[in-house]
């Protein structure tokens, strides 16, 4: 993989006339800049990121990362969707955190139809897009740290990514690509049961199990080695560069879209925003350990206070109505066939609607002609602004480095290159 | 306001800080569906975007995107999102370019414009001047065309698998084992850009039936669509008037008279509707297209 250092000697004519021994010596080697290839095969690049890397030694000088390995047309894909068939593609974006993926969407196809949504349905959607904020940083911080060396952790965490799972499963019947937020609310209720064993589990397994992974690393003295002062990024550094979530957050800036532009049941919730102090890979990682805490209090919240009631839009111009009704009534039976068919039209206009999603700002720019199939539908990617400071953060870091550096972006490349 | 996506309140005072700011650089100032959207003289757009981080607090570029417009004679918009962490608000910024004209590039104002410039280089060819690092970005090494654009096939023209006998990965242009279905789910009575085989003869414009009611439109904006797209209301035919019935002086009088055929002259007057006008005009030759057969065919 790596190219072989290229050695230069010192000619024995510098030092003519003196006796000099042409053998050469460690000290008398100049090693020259050398290019490797960081990936697009390597456990730690988390996916198929292929960075091309100009080292001085073990110093790294410049970082060219190539994305797009992963690139699927989800975009140009949808524009040839309608509106409903196009949802599925987002929880194959960051299929680490699907359902934040579809958030940004049905919020932005709401706000086009100007579509109101049940309460229930608004708290439900809370809910689980923090259980799935969980989720994606216990993936996170599990791999942050054996990325950096520790084991143990990532193996406790990966036991609460499962409980999630299951969680997901009894939401939706699919543990990863749920498509269970819908235009005007979610695809059905969930079971009774589920919210109270979801209670359970914030209360009980989550803190305990969660807490006792945190224990072994956040003061470990070997793990901050591997992440205190790495790069560092200031606040100024970090909006230039379009950071955002706990990026922009572990550099000190406590920008959250949820508290912020709050959406859905957001504004209803109590909960803080963790900052870092000096915006390194250990504060970024931080952040998101705090997360965790906050977004078990949101869950508690929600279950709180989630009232009762029908779960999507009663708008039976959007949200098809369910197979019961369909036996009785002729209007449904219409109503469904052509939502299932050509699928509902949405007023011609434009929106950005951007979620923080568990890695940041996660955006879609929808532009529709007021037919039943999406214009354009451009998304953004968290991961984008960040992987392009990569060079900026890891010039002149040692080349071990880079993975913690990439831990602590949190990076999927279902979601950069879509 | 009803829907729950984030709620951005508008900014006090956006519209005259923007026409002072920027003066005869802005083009338009929008807002609709509440978010503010501006559009820009092309070749300004750096040093708005510096006035807009400098002057009025937007430090972040969020978001560039790409929109392709055929039939626009500057057909691709750039697409830029600001936002400002301090005033919490969010603003759009476009500019519309062709395939030749580059769009002056913002990277000495957001670094991260590089890759977002990059990006819609790649999908839609829009050039940037002033990008230092202008390659392709999201598609594949060597890759050709610009796959966002509307007339680039949903299919692509090249696919690639692994060949044992060349034990490589081989590209070959893209054979469909079957066509390409695109299911055209759009009702005929709405919006439909075909027209259905016969309705021509029912006095038709020719052109597809108006723009229906796209389900959740409100009335007054199909009220407004309507109007936009549909021809003038036809006069009735009615026969105040002598002239009007196709019987009189005048016309016995062009009756009698042969036609060169053989046939007889068509009277001079006759109140023609302009619908039935258009239709006439239109080549009666030309058949309708025929109307696709929907779904498969297996």
């Amino acid at each position: 993989m790596t190219d072989s250092p290229q050695v230069k000697h010192h000619g024995s004519d510098m030092f003519e006339g003196y006796p000099v021994d042409t053998a050469d010596t460690a000290g008398d080697q100049v090693v020259t800049n050398y290019t490797i290839n960081f990936g697009p095969q390597h456990p730690a690049a988390h996916g198929v990121l292929r960075m091309v890397m100009e080292l001085d030694g073990e110093i790294i000088e410049r970082v060219d990362p190539h994305v797009g390995l992963l690139h699927r047309g989800t975009e140009k894909l949808i524009e040839y969707k309608t509106y409903l068939q196009a949802l599925p593609y987002f929880d194959r974006l960051d299929y680490c955190s699907p359902l934040c993926m579809e958030h940004s969407y049905v919020l932005a196809i709401e706000k086009l139809l100007d579509l109101e949504v049940p309460a229930r349905a608004q708290y439900l959607r809370t809910l689980f897009a923090e259980l799935t904020r969980i989720c994606n940083h216990m993936l996170n911080i599990g791999s942050h740290v054996m990325d950096v060396g520790a084991m143990t952790p990532n193996l406790w965490v990966f036991e609460l990514r499962e409980d999630c799972l299951n969680f997901f499963e009894r939401m939706s019947g699919a543990r990863m690509h749920h498509a269970w937020f819908r235009p005007g609310g979610v695809h059905q209720d969930v079971p009774e049961k589920l919210l109270v064993d979801i209670g359970e589990w914030v209360e009980t397994r989550l803190p305990k199990l969660f807490g006792d992974a945190m224990s072994l690393v956040v003061d470990n003295r070997i793990f901050k080695q591997r992440n205190v002062d790495i790069a560092t990024v200031s606040k100024e550094d970090a909006l230039a560069w379009g950071f955002s979530g706990p990026m922009i957050r572990g550099s000190g800036i406590p920008w959250d879209i949820r508290k912020a532009q709050p959406y859905d049941a957001y504004a209803a919730m109590e909960f803080d925003i963790p900052v870092g102090t000096k915006g390194d890979c250990y504060d970024r990682f931080m952040v998101r350990v705090q997360e965790v805490y906050q977004s078990a209090r949101i869950i508690k919240q929600c279950l709180r206070d989630m009232p009762s009631g029908p779960v999507a839009s009663l708008d039976r111009k959007v949200v098809p109505p369910k197979r019961g009704e369909m036996k009785q009534s002729m209007e449904s039976l219409i109503h469904h066939f052509k939502l299932y068919t050509e699928g509902f039209h949405v007023p011609a206009g434009e929106v950005y609607v951007a979620t923080e999603s568990p890695k940041g700002e996660f955006g879609v720019y929808l532009v529709s002609d007021g037919t039943n199939k999406p214009y354009r539908c451009k998304i953004r990617p968290t991961a984008f602004s960040h992987l392009q400071a990569m060079d900026m953060m890891s010039k002149g870091h040692m080349l071990a480095d880079t993975t913690a550096i990439i831990g602590a972006i949190d990076v999927v490349f279902g979601e950069c290159d879509r | 306001m009803t829907h729950p996506a984030p709620l951005v309140a508008p900014r006090e005072n956006l519209a005259a800080a923007l026409e002072k700011l920027l003066g005869r650089d802005l083009l338009a100032h929008v807002r609709a569906v509440d978010e503010d959207s501006i559009t820009v003289t092309r070749d300004a757009i750096a040093g708005v975007m510096l006035q807009l981080r400098d002057a009025l607090e937007y430090q972040q570029l969020m978001e560039m995107a790409g929109v392709d417009y055929p039939d626009r004679p500057e057909r691709f918009e750039v697409v830029y999102h600001l936002l400002s962490v301090t005033k919490n608000h969010r603003l759009r910024v476009r500019v519309s370019t062709d395939e030749a004209t580059p769009v002056p590039s913002v990277v000495p104002v957001w670094p991260n414009a590089g890759w977002l410039e990059r990006e819609v280089f790649d999908m839609y060819g829009v050039l940037f001047s002033g990008n230092p690092d202008l390659r392709r970005i999201l598609t594949d090494y060597g890759f050709e065309g610009h796959p966002q654009r509307k007339d680039f096939p949903l299919t692509g023209y090249t696919e690639l698998r692994y060949s044992e006998e060349d034990k490589r990965v081989v590209y070959e242009p893209v054979r469909l084992a079957q066509d390409f279905r695109n299911f055209d789910f759009l009702s005929p009575w709405e919006g439909a850009d075909y027209i259905l085989p016969g309705d021509e003869k029912a006095g038709g414009t020719g052109e597809a039936p108006g723009k229906g009611a796209p389900s959740p439109m409100t009335a007054d904006a199909v009220k407004k669509a309507d109007e936009a797209k549909a021809p003038p209301p036809p006069t009735p035919k009615t026969t105040d008037r002598e002239a009007q019935t196709g019987a009189g002086k005048g016309a016995n009088k062009a009756a009698a008279r042969p036609s060169k055929d053989g046939a007889k002259t068509r009277p001079a007057a006759k109140a023609k509707t302009p619908a039935t006008a258009k239709a006439e005009k239109a080549p009666a030759t030309t058949p309708a297209k025929p109307r696709k057969p929907k779904g498969g065919d297996a």
